[in-house]
């Protein structure tokens, strides 16, 4: 049988063996925590906590700001201290609420659940949206909202993405490896809210020990199955891993549920474990800290809103000055300039490389060689496309379907003229997604 | 904030293939094929295909030091040029010749368009098309050493417009015709050499089998429909004969002047043969391939045009439904 996979895409190299045989590392962070209000697609959360009021580990601290939102939770004890914007990963400001830690880690009460088989499918997503769980593949989409479809009978999958197709990362592996159960927990619980649905672990063949793992832990479960994915950059993109898994293809105007489908990465199914079983919130990810700059690459279990740069002293800070510092991977990270920003539910690592492949080489002429034609998973021409953007011809950007492009940066990467091809698409995009809104609102 | 360290937008990371390493590719895939024509004609197209390469070069130096652009020639675009070139032309070529040929194909069909990327045809085959034009005596001379007849191609017409191709195909030597003992343009002779260096191109992922291979496979079909016999020694004469190989493999798969999209390239390829069927069947010439080629490059646009595909997970509109609006 042909391995699932999807036509077009990258293999960029993995760099996944500097830190995938290593176990996770517990750290307890000692700063200032920074949590901000919006580390989530939707509605900021609203501060509930005022400047000098104590929190414990666990306690609420901003409540979701509408139905697309998601709460806020302290990840230590202490005083805050102030409430203001400070810089995110990604580069932009936002409103945060910053936690002086007294380093007692004193918990809040956690709330008694009632044994998951004698929960109803509200309670579930009760539970679910009370802790906060977000996608945290890096979207960062409230996972209650997206557990809560308009026609749940309709669902027939429910994919664990763990296909983990980013260059470096191995934050999901070792979760898979170490802690398999809170992901095939939370994946059963998933499931367990669609009359329907089936699930499946999707992961790709370059993991052959998680597949193992998995295959064997599952064995029991008759509405669970595992599937091998052929290792490629984007599988793990959500519409590439529901092609691979089902054969069922979307486009930006649909959701992953009008294919009958529900996506959630690995760890958000941890979180789901967590939220629904133990009633505890979204406090703790994993995050890999990891590139060739970094002495002692390693997978470290983080409470959310701790410093980068303690995670990255941590792991015995640099061999020599980094060229570029990544938020997340280097095919979707962001490249970013200050070490100091907080961890958040969307941060999966830290990639810091000796060597910046952008710098060295400068963009030449384009020479038709549709090599950026044959890796787009999308189908679509990024040459013409980017030929658009120059030439600010928004109508053919839109005609040949340029809202279509995932952003994955596979036509940047192959491209051997190393034109800016998915920056100057992503730009268009956003200001055409815009557009579409707005013509939605009307 | 003194240290910024490159802050762009992702992805981070390039693949190691640059378009000068692509380059590089097509010629070392080309010198199994003019290594056979130097070893075949003798010095005489050492020196043609020096000349070639060295008056692409300098020209696109040249140019780009007059018009104060940024130099170019280290993409090597400009030898892949000369290099083509020079295989295109006959090995009793005088040598004012390629240097004529280089710098219409440099200066008129490269750079006056815009440089690499921006010309509309291939600027090898252009330059060899407006010499055949300009020169046919210098152009059709294939009389050198051993080789004192026509081309298989050209004796083949003969027979063809004397009505007796089966005579003519008894003459000829297809085994020849393979290994390139005979007459023609310095490199398009050897069949074997031209698809070594084809071998390289496909295992390197420089091209596919795309364009090539609708190309052949329409180009043969042509002829068993069109052709005047039918015969395997015919196909095979008029496969290994000529420009066929050469321009399938190392000239209609240039990247600039042949269609991005996927199905483009079949529709390209299969233009491609049956242009070249006609040209060889239907013409005065016994050759067609180079004509075909250009023809192919004028259509590249509409042709993309017409073949950008839907993008993954749209639908095909349903046609009642446009109808009823229609109505």
């Amino acid at each position: 049988m042909p391995r699932a996979t999807f036509p077009g895409g990258v293999h960029p190299y993995e760099g996944k063996e500097l830190t995938m045989d290593k176990p996770m590392k517990t750290i307890l962070p000692k700063g200032d925590m920074v949590y901000p209000v919006s580390q989530h697609i939707g509605a900021p959360a609203k501060p509930v906590v005022a400047v000098g009021d104590r929190v414990l580990t666990g306690q609420l601290i901003a409540e979701a700001g509408g139905f697309v939102s998601a709460p806020v939770y302290a990840t230590v004890s202490g005083k805050v201290k102030a409430i203001e914007p400070r810089r995110l990963a990604t580069g932009a400001m936002c409103n945060s609420i910053i936690v002086e830690n007294d380093g007692l880690y004193e918990e809040v009460e956690w709330p008694r659940m009632k044994p998951v088989d004698e929960m109803t499918t509200e309670e579930k997503i009760e539970a679910i949206r009370n802790a906060g769980v977000v996608g945290m593949g890096g979207a960062g989409f409230p996972t209650a909202v997206k557990l809560a479809p308009k026609e749940p009978d309709k669902i027939e999958y429910v994919i664990a993405n763990c296909a983990e197709c980013e260059p470096y990362l191995t934050s999901d592996y070792r979760r898979m490896i170490e802690e398999p159960e809170l992901v095939i927990g939370g994946l059963k619980i998933a499931v367990s809210l669609f009359p329907n649905a089936q699930g499946i672990i999707a992961i790709e063949d370059n993991k052959p020990e998680a597949i193992r793992k998995m295959t064997e832990l599952t064995a029991d479960e008759e509405k669970i199955t595992v599937k091998a994915l052929q290792t490629k950059y984007p599988q793990g993109g959500e519409r590439m891993i529901i092609y691979a898994c089902t054969g069922r293809s979307i486009n930006s105007s649909m959701l992953p549920a009008d294919a009958g489908c529900i996506v959630d990465n690995t760890d958000t199914l941890a979180a789901i474990y967590r939220a629904v079983t133990e009633g505890k919130p979204l406090m703790e990810r994993i995050v890999t800290i990891t590139g060739d700059a970094i002495v002692d690459p390693c997978n470290y279990k983080v409470r959310i809103g701790m410093n980068y740069r303690e995670l990255i002293d941590d792991a015995g800070g640099f061999v020599t000055e980094p060229a570029k510092i990544i938020s997340g991977g280097p095919m979707m990270g962001f490249a970013i300039f200050d070490l100091d920003v907080p961890t958040t539910k969307t941060a999966s690592a830290m990639t810091c490389l000796t060597k910046d492949a952008v710098a060295e080489i400068e963009p030449s002429a384009c020479i038709n060689c549709a090599k950026c034609v044959e890796v787009c998973p999308e189908r679509l021409i990024p040459k013409d496309l980017a030929d658009a953007v120059e030439h600010n011809d928004e109508e053919r950007f839109v005609r040949q379907y340029g809202v279509e492009c995932i952003e994955c940066g596979s036509c940047s990467y192959i491209c051997p003229a190393r034109r800016q091809l998915a920056q100057l698409i992503k730009g268009m995009r956003k200001i055409q997604l815009g557009k579409r809104a707005a013509a939605a609102k009307k | 904030m003194d240290n910024l360290r490159n802050v762009s937008s992702n992805p981070h990371v390039r693949s190691r293939m640059t378009t000068q390493m692509i380059m590089m590719w097509v010629i070392i895939a080309l010198l199994p094929a003019a290594g056979f024509g130097i070893y075949n004609f003798g010095v005489n197209a050492l020196i043609v295909l020096a000349l070639s390469v060295g008056t692409c070069v300098l020209m696109e130096f040249l140019f780009e030091k007059i018009v104060k652009k940024k130099v170019t020639v280290g993409d090597l675009s400009a030898v892949v040029t000369g290099l083509l070139l020079g295989m295109n032309l006959p090995p009793t070529a005088p040598f004012w010749l390629p240097v004529v040929g280089g710098f219409f194909a440099i200066i008129i069909v490269k750079m006056l368009f815009g440089g690499l990327g921006q010309n509309f045809m291939n600027p090898a085959l252009g330059a060899r098309c407006f010499l055949l034009i300009s020169f046919p005596v210098y152009m059709n001379n294939f009389i050198i050493h051993a080789y004192t007849g026509a081309t298989p191609l050209s004796a083949l017409k003969e027979a063809q417009q004397a009505g007796d191709v089966t005579t003519a195909l008894r003459n000829l030597n297809v085994m020849d015709m393979i290994i390139g003992r005979t007459s023609g343009v310095i490199g398009e002779t050897s069949m074997i050499a031209i698809v070594i260096g084809a071998c390289i191109l496909i295992l390197a992922g420089i091209i596919d089998l795309r364009i090539p291979g609708s190309y052949i496979v329409s180009f043969v079909i042509f002829l068993l429909i069109f052709g005047p016999d039918r015969s395997s020694a015919y196909i095979s004469a008029q496969l290994s004969g000529g420009g066929l190989m050469l321009g399938a493999f190392f000239m209609a798969t240039d990247y600039v002047s042949s269609p991005i999209t996927s199905s483009g390239k079949y529709i390209y390829g299969c233009f491609l043969g049956i242009m070249t069927g006609i040209f060889r069947v239907l013409g005065a010439s016994g050759e067609g391939v180079s004509y075909a080629i250009i023809l192919g490059n004028l259509l590249v646009p509409i042709i993309e045009r017409f073949t950008i595909p839907r993008a993954f997970g749209i639908q095909k509109e349903p046609k009642a439904k446009k109808e009823v609006e229609e109505a």
